[in-house]
């Protein structure tokens, strides 16, 4: 270890993928912040993984392409990763590390986070509640959003999970109130097209300036992807517990930093999971999921809508698997809807939204929601079975009833799931269009909805 | 000797520190300037390797680690009840209190206020011999708990030499002094207990009255027993939460002790919000004031997590020790077999299974074996149980995966989640095919003495049409429902009247969300009579469309949701409806 002007500096060892490990380290903490100075001055970040007996294995966030052993020095800043905030963040544009990309000054700080958060206490948790209407149908009527979830799209490669995504963020509103809103979108190893639509469309709004974007793309550093999501969500908890907003956060794809997640533990020679993912994908995930929420006594909350490709559309799939387990409930986008050309192309089978219970009904939507909701995924499931038998004995097989069933999946599909990428229906409007689906069947297959409903909405 | 040494190595929740030759295992010792709270897992020369239950972001090699002396311990005595506890039994509220709405590190606090006074009445007085286990005393906890004082098991005992009167006293007061063979002990109205140490207890009975959960699908179809084992595994989104949250709210135990292990926030939430404002179907109060949570969500620290499932089945046979029967609900043991997992991977141990350490199996099995019922120990002679019911999150839904497979050889009821079930929304998703329940002999007893002699009859009678059902649909998916005779055809549409009337049960509604095991005989009664009078009808000459177009077909499946527990003369009059509808498609006239 060397002193120079009371910085201590320390000699790497030995580079091995996007670890570096310290020789020489006497004083350093577990996980905190490295600035790793190559011999032609350039600077880089990292944080210490493992700590003791005079080294460090240290993680280099921008990859360790171009270093070498010799010349290259390491200082241990004293303190662990902390993110400048202030309201002045919104409306810019930071890299995957929070540094300002727009070309404008680094703004100025209120004060410092540790990226990494804390532990929201159970106990001091306010329970979401609040609908948000988003104005897409399926979501709003059978999958319904409430602030302070966290509710992932699962998606496939090429279907349209940004469109979805940049729809939900325009219109998101919660029906009689103009609290104040603002959208925190982290582009996580996404293409430069992907993060330039969703830009493109927070703009096209007038929401721009209420938002915060982070952006690391395709080629960026695949390390820096551990901390995009959590430089995010510590502005976007900013934002939220501090200046009380709305916070709508937006982090696609989560496929993507699970690999960067994989490829560190890799390099450490740690036993694997399944798929050579770590052991500790799903408590790793879930420190940046159940950073959503809202808390008591405090205005804002925290809105998650994480977004991730399924490999070959393998829900079974560590990622889609473990996410699952922890965000409350999912929005699966379907291949064969999409290949029909149905937008937005969600599978409401696969699909739940589970906290929808607790915000809707009266006072909030509407009486009826929970069961004309329950009829229809009834019904459509009871659709999707009729179909496949109809593809083995024909039409000519069916029962009567199985054809009104069959009525019901076309008008679902057609009228209700369908609907154009700009257009924000109402709840009562989505209300509406439940019941002429189910208006489809006689009036004695509706047992899922009380008999006082179907008087007052049932269409002849 | 206290353990006084200095860590060396900090990777995550593990820290190694030397100098820790007097170190025992299991000991708990405090961590490094801001004091975290840690336990000895392993012991190798004067070098410890300790699991760590707060976040070591920070922490340095060569900062200080302290022995207490003491194994990882929990507080038993009064107070407990309505707490919300973290994995190592620290109230989330005082934590609030410290430390804001985000948790902090390093805080230390008490599992009770030892302030507040409660009212003691001894039962004991002097003179009296009392041995480990004896009840000295009884204090009113909530509304629904009369708490025993216990003589704690490990106490050797002897004669009462003093005992303060009954009154009001705080936690600190010593209520009482033993005196055996010249030596004097003091007891308190509670003692502490190693959590990874099971209580002791006099005998075990064999499980023979049913937990009583008021979910058709569990109590009718695939019982648990008081002081059994139970597991429900599932898929994500399959109502795993769903059906804990059922059975903690809803079971006929008095206590029940609910653990987070490594879920979600809002879900402890929602059980805090939700319990205080629900009442007891039984006694009318407040389901807080039977329940204890304890919950270390999914991203507080992973060693607190091990943890926290022992420090719920200590509390509870804690309080079967007074005599009470316990349900203990832990979701998850994925999670807790998890953070096993993470550790065995720092402390480098040859994994075996998907890197699960090999240990995990007899873990599993040391734990499910803390269930049972039992004569607790000294007198009074009072029986208690702890009833265990853990969810089990299978990683893509596969059953064969190590932590579902290991607990399937140790619990003995098993509800299979469905994926497919869910995605068409028939909640509960417990699969009726792949379940099964070790219990039914013995309870059968039960349901034949309190509800009916036919129980078991009738249920075979139902089980057996959801069989045939099983075995018909494969049939109908290559040819059709056409294909099959009348009498086939009913079966069918019995067993779609059985899954929608009785297998399925709405846990959001306020009528069906509880059902008495009066009303799920009933229900089911009705049923199979449907189903012998429709094969009847049938052989008499009406027609499948006729019977198909009945009403009280609609009757029968809304009065699960129609019929509240205390109307059970509106079935009778289903049942008057359903007989005079099979007279008239068959063309017989109403007789009486």
């Amino acid at each position: 270890m060397s002193n120079q002007g009371g910085v201590q500096y320390s000699k790497i060892a030995e580079i091995k993928g996007p670890l570096v490990i310290v020789d020489g380290v006497d004083n350093a903490a577990f996980d905190e912040l490295v600035e790793i100075e190559t011999t032609e001055g350039e600077r880089r970040l990292g944080k210490v993984l493992e700590v003791g007996n005079g080294k460090a294995v240290v993680q280099v966030f921008e990859g360790t392409t171009g270093l070498s052993v010799s010349g290259t020095n390491a200082k241990f800043v004293g303190k662990v990763m902390e993110m400048p905030v202030s309201e002045q963040v919104l409306g810019r544009v930071f890299d995957g590390l929070g540094r300002a990309k727009d070309g404008l000054p680094e703004p100025v700080a209120d004060s410092f986070l540790d990226i990494n958060g804390a532990p929201m206490n159970p106990e001091q948790r306010e329970y979401p509640k609040d609908f948000i209407q988003t104005g897409v149908s399926v979501i709003d009527g059978m999958l319904t959003l409430v602030r302070g979830q966290k509710l992932p799209i699962f998606s496939g490669s090429g279907m349209s999970h940004n469109i979805l995504a940049a729809q939900i963020a325009r219109q998101a509103a919660i029906i009689g109130t103009d609290d104040s809103f603002a959208v925190v979108f982290a582009a996580i190893g996404v293409q430069y097209s992907e993060a330039e639509y969703f830009k493109r469309s927070l703009e096209e709004s007038g929401a721009l300036k209420r938002s915060v974007l982070f952006l690391n793309l395709a080629d960026d550093p695949a390390i820096e992807r551990i901390i995009t999501p959590r430089v995010a969500l510590t502005v976007a908890e900013y934002l939220a517990y501090d200046l009380g907003m709305h916070v709508l956060v937006i982090l696609t794809d989560m496929t993507n930093y699970a690999e960067a997640l994989r490829e560190i533990s890799a390099a450490r020679e740690e036993v694997p999971g399944r798929k050579g993912y770590p052991g500790y994908l799903y408590t790793d995930l879930s420190t940046i999921y159940e950073r959503a929420g809202r808390l008591k006594g405090k205005k804002g909350s925290v809105t998650q809508v994480p977004i991730l490709t399924m490999p070959s559309d393998d829900i079974t799939h560590p990622i889609p698997d473990l996410t699952g387990y922890i965000t409350e409930g999912q929005l699966v986008l379907g291949r064969d809807l999409f290949r029909q050309g149905v937008y937005p192309p969600i599978n409401i089978l696969m699909s739940l939204s589970r906290i929808m219970k607790d915000g809707i009904g009266e006072g909030s939507t509407r009486a009826d929601h929970q069961e004309i909701s329950n009829q229809n995924y009834d019904a459509y499931s009871r659709a999707q079975e009729v179909r496949a038998l109809a593809g083995i004995v024909g039409k000519a097989g069916l029962t009567p009833v199985d054809l009104n069933y069959m009525n019901f999946g076309d008008e679902f599909e057609k009228k209700f799931l369908t609907q154009a990428i700009d257009e924000n229906r109402t709840i009562e409007e989505t209300l509406g269009l439940q019941w002429n689906c189910v208006s489809k069947l006689p009036k004695n297959e509706l047992t899922k909805v009380k008999d006082k409903y179907v008087d007052q909405y049932y269409k002849e | 000797m206290v353990a006084q040494g200095k860590i060396v190595w900090i990777s995550g929740p593990a820290v190694k520190a030397d100098g820790m030759a007097d170190a025992k295992m299991y000991e708990t010792v405090s961590v490094g300037d801001s004091k975290l709270i840690g336990e000895v897992i392993r012991l190798t020369g004067d070098v410890a390797f300790i699991q760590v239950y707060e976040s070591t972001s920070g922490l340095k090699p060569g900062e200080p680690v302290v022995g207490t002396g003491d194994p990882l311990s929990v507080f038993l005595g009064p107070g407990i009840i309505g707490q919300i506890y973290d994995g190592i039994q620290r109230p989330l509220k005082d934590l609030a209190a410290k430390s804001g709405s985000f948790i902090g590190r390093g805080i230390t606090t008490t599992p009770v206020d030892m302030t507040k006074e409660y009212h003691f009445n001894p039962t004991v007085a002097v003179g009296d011999e009392v041995e480990a286990g004896n009840i000295i005393g009884t204090v009113p906890e909530s509304s629904l708990i009369e708490h025993k004082i216990l003589v704690p098991p490990d106490h050797q005992g002897g004669k009462i030499t003093k005992i303060v009167s009954e009154g009001d006293y705080n936690l600190d007061t010593e209520i009482a002094t033993v005196e055996k063979d010249g030596q004097t002990s003091t007891l308190m109205m509670w003692h502490k207990w190693p959590v990874r140490q099971p209580r002791p207890y006099l005998k075990r009975y064999d499980p023979t009255v049913p937990l009583l959960t008021g979910q058709r699908v569990i109590d009718t179809f695939f019982p648990l027993a008081k002081g059994g084992t139970g597991s429900i595994p599932g898929a994500f989104g399959t109502g795993k939460t769903v059906t804990l949250h059922q059975i903690a709210k809803w079971a006929d135990s008095q206590v029940v002790v609910y653990i987070g292990c490594g879920e979600r926030g809002n879900e402890m939430t929602e059980v805090l919000v939700e319990f205080p404002e629900l009442k007891d179907p039984r006694t009318g109060k407040p389901l807080m004031d039977r329940t204890v949570l304890v919950a270390n969500t999914s991203n507080m620290p992973v060693a607190a997590r091990e943890a926290s499932i022992y420090t719920g089945v200590t509390i509870a046979e804690y309080y079967r020790d007074m005599g009470y029967d316990v349900v203990l609900v832990a979701d998850s043991t994925s999670r807790w077999a998890e953070a096993l997992r993470e550790m065995s991977g720092r402390l480098e141990e040859m994994p075996a299974e998907e890197g699960y350490p090999s240990y995990l199996a007899s873990r599993l099995a040391e734990f499910y074996e803390r269930a049972g019922r039992v004569q607790a120990r000294g007198s009074p002679e009072r029986d208690g149980s702890v009833s265990l019911v853990g969810a089990v999150s299978p990683s893509g839904g596969d059953f064969t995966e190590p932590v579902t497979t290991h607990t399937m050889r140790f619990i003995k009821t098993f509800w299979a989640l469905d994926a497919s079930l869910a995605y068409s929304r028939h909640y509960p998703s417990i699969n009726w095919m792949n379940s099964y329940s070790g219990y039914l002999a013995d309870i059968a007893k039960w349901w034949s003495e309190n509800i009916s002699k036919d129980w078991l009859d009738i249920r075979s009678q139902t089980y057996g049409i959801l069989q045939r059902e099983d075995t018909l649909k494969e049939i109908v998916k290559l040819l059709g429902p056409e294909a099959l005779p009348d009498e086939e055809k009913l079966i069918l549409e019995v067993a779609r009247m059985i899954k929608i009337g009785i297998l399925q049960q709405n846990s959001f509604d306020d009528v069906d969300t509880y059902c008495s095991p009066e009303k799920q005989f009933k229900l089911m009664k009705l049923q199979v009579d449907f189903y012998n009078k429709g094969q009847q009808a049938l052989k008499d000459g009406a027609s499948l469309a006729d019977i198909r177009s009945m009403n009280v077909i609609s009757l029968l499946l809304k009065a699960r949701m129609d019929v509240k527990d205390d109307e059970m003369p509106k079935l009778d009059k289903i049942e008057t409806d359903m007989i005079e509808q099979f007279n008239s498609v068959t063309g017989v006239k109403v007789q009486n």
